[in-house]
């Protein structure tokens, strides 16, 4: 699991481990709540994969090829050996581990880090990873 | 440039073959094309004719579109025959009055029916049978009769005493000469055809002559020689064909001494700028009566105008059919008249079999031969005779019985390269296994690719083995995998699900996979699991293998939401009903649309607001309509016998009763039904997978139809069923299908793929030939018995509804999705307006 980021970044508590759904994606809203409008806030898809490593993965939730937030609805999808989402509209594959979309590698979602603590599910949404 | 002017005369199936083949090529671009057209519709597959009687509409029969010659920027002028040639300024007149000049000028005008000029044979209720119009007025006077008679014995005219029986007339053909088909068949050969024809049922009148047609207390009576007569309703004239040469009569070209007109290998009449091909042609004093020569010509035609050379030295006139049910074959010289030629006989009077092979005197090369019964050996007959093979030892063995299985079999690859596969076509076996070391793996490519099979589908068994065996050939493994996941059919899968009862994709894919699944394996297999155990799509192991639409159980639209579609069987809906649905639709704003499935559409509900939804419709006695689910769709109906004057059934009622028994059932991918109360048809069933139209005695059922982008008629599959054999045939139908389908494969494309077509699918369901009927009939009713309104469940479990959750963390709704009114209705907001929604100016 991503231990050497949790000292580094901004973790912020989205949800249980009993909110996810094994396999498959669930949506979260992360960001800026200070303002108390929901504008500044971003859709996040999170996958949990008990059988891989790492398990759980969080991606932009908006599909840029549609422009609609479902990439938390698409079917996970193993392609060569990699784990991609693949988008319920029009069945695009984004590698889970970094975004990238498969048909169109100029095309890239945002990735999150992600930990469990406990049964805590925490996103970091500060600047990305690399 | 100045591109060469090209007049075609006749669009008929030759004619439209040239322009097609034309129009393929890059030299097209070189000519300015005109096309007259004597007949009201361009060309269409006067072949298969009779199939307008068995349902088959002009449309199915249709070859050449009228979109299609506008594309390939040819001028069609239909329903003007060309009237005038004048050869000397190259122009042509039409009967409209158009002229247009030519350099090259092409006769493709086919043939006429002969009749013969008995006194009496142009009353109204005398008939030819050529065209989609003789065959409309000879439908239109059956209605009034109960007696049919069809004059000349040949080839057509069998076929059309079968059509007069099928439109339920008692069927006469009376035949001049001694014997039934005498063109193609022998003493014996049509001795025997005679016998079977009169087991089915029509009458045949051999070495008779009619002298006098006259009408007769409203009926016609038909006055023979020697003092016989016979009374008939209706008269098809069938004696014979003639060559449609008057047009070039008049313009002054070279005829034979009994008509056609005369062409050399070229093609080209006793004019150099103007060719005849197709069946008004005379090439070696002799008109081809058949498709495949004049398709022949037409290439060769076009080759030569192209620039090449080609040369047409006669072509093969073997034919293989089936007449009124009966197998008939006839090859090369049936009736061993060059000199020398000794002949070996087989007779089974008990099962009907006649067989004869016509050899040389060595018995080393086969010259002929004739079958009535049973036309297995044909095709490997007929690659003995058209491709020179030399006989086995004891040549007999080949129409022989196989007495313990040994009789030698040609294989594929005792084949010569030229050895012709695909007469309609002219594909030869060089073509095909060119085309399969080209890069064509499936039997589907290789039809694309060469078009052999696409005609008459006579050579499709011979083509199927030549493709194998080149496939082998080349240590190539046709590719039928599901995905990267499973190396497996699809079939294949069903069949160890079944088998081996798994219940879980993990169990599926840990005992026969590799990897972790995709979105080609996932649903799939959640399908079979559902076909099979028919479990809730959200028990946890399957809950992960479903598209959006499965999971969600509603269909996403483009901007995220989702559409909600409660099930109307039979699309029959009370007032109540329907003023719950349009408050439903009020109360969360939804857009309502009348579906073409008799049904209603609520789109842009929120993924939340699904349960709610759902729970106010279910509460109102609604149920899930499996919109997003590889499942039965909707069963379309008609109003039927308890409203419209013309029912004779009560097509609502069994609608509602097909609807609630296969509701739910997954299948490869979706099943659309109809019921429709006579045959005016209303409610399409045609169409549909599965369609059942009245009859005044039950029902008649239809299947494997499909609209949508590939459209096609379904076929019908058994008549006057009752309801309990009926849903018996349709339950066992469905199941096979699910059985053995491909993923995403409607049931057309299903029938399309299956070895044997329609009369396999017949011997399955309907003779238990597999012996698997009880098997799809409990599992069929395993699946009813375990149905669930999947809604109704979900909305009952506070597990499944955490799913419908649109974020985990909070339960503010997606701001994303934004509608705006249109005809007083809401709809997705494009991009730009929701930009301008959100910042005002
Ligand atoms: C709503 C409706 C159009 C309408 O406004 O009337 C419709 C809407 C859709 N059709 Fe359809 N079809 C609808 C009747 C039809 C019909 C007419 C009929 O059923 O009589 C046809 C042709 C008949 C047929 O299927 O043979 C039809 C042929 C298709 C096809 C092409 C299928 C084919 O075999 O070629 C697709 C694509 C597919 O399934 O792969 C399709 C797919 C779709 C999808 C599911 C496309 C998608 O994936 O988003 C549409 C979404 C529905 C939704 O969001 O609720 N729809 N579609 C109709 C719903 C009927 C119902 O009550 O369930
Ligand atoms: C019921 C039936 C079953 C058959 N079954 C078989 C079979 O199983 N196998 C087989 O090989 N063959 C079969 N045939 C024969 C086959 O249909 C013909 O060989 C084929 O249609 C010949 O094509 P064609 O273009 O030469 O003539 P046609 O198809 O007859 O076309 C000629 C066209 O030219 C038009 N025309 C004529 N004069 C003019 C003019 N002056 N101006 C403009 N247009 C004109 C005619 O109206 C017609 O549309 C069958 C025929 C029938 C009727
Ligand atoms: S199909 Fe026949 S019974 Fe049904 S509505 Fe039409 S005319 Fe009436
Ligand atoms: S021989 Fe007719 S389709 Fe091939």
């Amino acid at each position: 699991m991503n231990q050497v980021a949790i000292t580094h970044t901004q973790w912020q508590p989205i949800c249980q481990q009993s909110d996810l759904v094994a396999d498959s994606g669930v949506c979260a809203l992360v960001g800026d709540d200070s303002s108390g409008k929901t504008s500044g806030k971003k859709s996040i898809a999170l996958f949990f994969i008990p059988g891989a490593e790492p398990q759980l993965y969080a991606i932009d939730n908006r599909d840029p090829f549609a422009n609609a937030g479902v990439i938390a609805r698409g079917i996970v999808a193993e392609v060569d050996g990699e784990l991609t989402v693949s988008s319920p509209l029009y069945k695009q594959h984004f590698r889970l581990s970094d975004g990238v979309c498969l048909e169109d590698e100029n095309v890239k979602l945002a990735t999150y880090p992600t930990a469990f603590d406990g049964e805590t599910v925490l996103v970091s949404t500060g600047p990305e990873e690399s | 440039m100045v591109k060469q002017k090209l007049i075609v005369i006749g669009n008929g199936m030759v004619g439209h073959h040239f322009l097609e083949q034309l129009a393929s090529r890059p030299e097209k671009e070189l000519f300015d094309v005109t096309v007259f057209c004597a007949e009201p519709r361009p060309a269409y597959d006067r072949v298969h004719l009779s199939e307008y009687f068995a349902g088959r509409s002009a449309d199915d029969l249709a070859m050449g579109k009228i979109e299609q010659y506008r594309d390939w920027g040819f001028e069609l002028l239909l329903n003007d025959a060309a009237v005038s040639i004048d050869r000397k300024n190259k122009v042509v007149t039409s009967e409209s009055g158009a002229e247009k000049s030519y350099d090259k000028l092409i006769l493709a005008t086919g043939s006429y029916p002969f009749v013969p000029p008995i006194p009496g044979h142009e009353h109204e209720k005398c008939f030819v049978y050529r065209t989609l119009e003789d065959l409309d007025a000879i439908r239109a006077a059956s209605e009034k009769a109960t007696t049919g008679v069809v004059v000349g014995g040949g080839l057509l005219g069998l076929e059309a005493a079968n059509a007069l029986k099928e439109l339920g007339l008692e069927a006469h053909v009376v035949e001049f000469a001694p014997g039934l088909m005498s063109v193609q068949l022998d003493e014996g050969g049509s001795e025997l055809l005679q016998h079977k024809i009169e087991d089915l049922g029509v009458t045949v009148h051999a070495s008779t002559a009619t002298e006098l047609i006259e009408e007769k207390d409203g009926r016609l009576r038909m006055q023979f020689k020697g003092d016989r007569e016979l009374t008939t309703d209706l008269i098809v004239f069938s004696a014979g064909i003639r060559p449609e040469d008057k047009l070039a009569k008049s313009a002054g070209l070279q005829l034979g001494e009994r008509g056609g007109i005369v062409i050399d290998e070229a093609c080209r009449t006793s004019d150099g700028n103007i060719f005849a091909i197709g069946e008004c042609a005379l090439y070696n004093n002799f008109i081809y009566g058949l498709v495949a020569p004049g398709y022949t010509m037409a290439r060769n035609t076009v080759s030569i105008l192209c620039g090449e050379e080609a040369l047409f030295t006669g072509a093969d006139m073997s034919t293989k059919l089936k007449l009124l049910g009966v197998q008939v074959g006839s090859i090369g010289d049936a009736h061993g008249r060059a000199e020398g030629a000794a002949a070996i006989t087989f007779v089974d009077e008990q099962s009907g079999v006649y067989k004869r092979m016509i050899t040389d005197a060595e018995g080393k090369q086969l010259l002929g031969a004739v079958m009535v019964g049973d036309t297995d050996d044909y095709d490997q007959l007929l690659q003995y005779h058209l491709n020179g093979i030399e006989l086995p030892e004891q040549p007999e063995q080949l129409i022989l019985p196989a007495a313990d299985g040994a009789a030698p079999t040609l294989g594929a690859g005792a084949l010569p390269e030229t050895a012709t596969i695909c007469s309609c076509h002219n594909v030869s076996k060089g073509d095909i296994v060119q085309s399969v070391q080209g890069g064509c793996c499936s039997l589907g490519e290789v039809k694309d690719a060469t078009k052999a099979s696409t005609g008459c589908g006579g050579c499709s068994a011979l083509l199927k083995n030549v493709v194998d065996e080149e496939l082998a050939a080349l240590g190539m493994e046709v590719n039928n995998d599901l995905c990267p996941h499973f190396p497996h059919t699809r079939q294949e899968i069903f069949h160890m699900v079944q088998v081996e009862e798994i219940k879980t994709f993990d169990e599926l894919l840990e005992k026969h996979g590799r990897g972790n699944g995709c979105e080609i394996c996932k649903p799939t297999v959640a399908s079979i699991l559902a076909s099979l155990w028919n479990e809730h799509v959200h028990e946890k192991p399957h809950v992960g293998l479903q598209d959006t639409n499965d999971t969600f159980m509603a269909n996403m639209q483009k901007n995220g939401s989702y559409s909600v579609v409660p099930r109307v069987p039979g699309g029959e809906i009370t007032p109540d009903k329907l003023i719950v649905l349009g408050q439903v639709a009020k109360k969360y704003d939804l857009y309502t649309k009348i579906t073409g499935g008799q049904r209603v559409d609520l789109f842009g509900a929120r993924l939340e607001q699904l349960p709610e939804i759902w729970r106010e419709l279910i509460d109102a006695g609604f149920e899930t309509g499996h919109a997003y689910g590889k499942a039965l769709r909707t069963v379309k109906s008609c109003v039927g016998s308890t409203w419209c004057r013309f029912g004779v059934q009560d097509s609502v009622a069994m609608a509602l009763d097909v609807e609630n028994r296969y509701k739910g059932l997954r299948s490869p991918h979706k099943i659309k039904m109809a019921v429709s109360g006579c045959t005016r048809e209303c409610a399409e069933a045609q169409s549909k997978d599965v369609g059942v139209i009245a009859t005044e005695n039950g029902w008649n059922l239809f299947v494997c139809g499909n609209g949508g982008m590939r459209p096609r008629h379904a076929d019908l599959f058994a008549t006057d069923l009752d309801d309990e054999t009926l849903i018996k045939y349709i339950d066992r139908f469905l199941m096979f299908y699910v059985r053995t389908a491909d993923k995403l494969q409607r049931t057309s494309v299903w029938l399309e793929n299956l070895d044997g077509g329609l009369d396999y699918l017949r011997e399955v369901i309907i003779d238990d030939k597999l012996g698997i009927c009880d098997e799809l009939e409990a599992q069929m009713a395993n699946i009813v018995g375990t149905y669930q309104c999947e809604w109704k469940t979900a909305i009952n479990d506070p597990e499944m509804l955490k799913r419908f959750r649109q974020f985990v963390n909070t339960d503010e709704p997606d701001e994303k999705i934004v509608f705006v009114e249109e005809r007083g209705q809401p709809r997705p907001a494009e991009e730009e307006e929701i930009v301008k929604i959100a910042e005002p100016a």
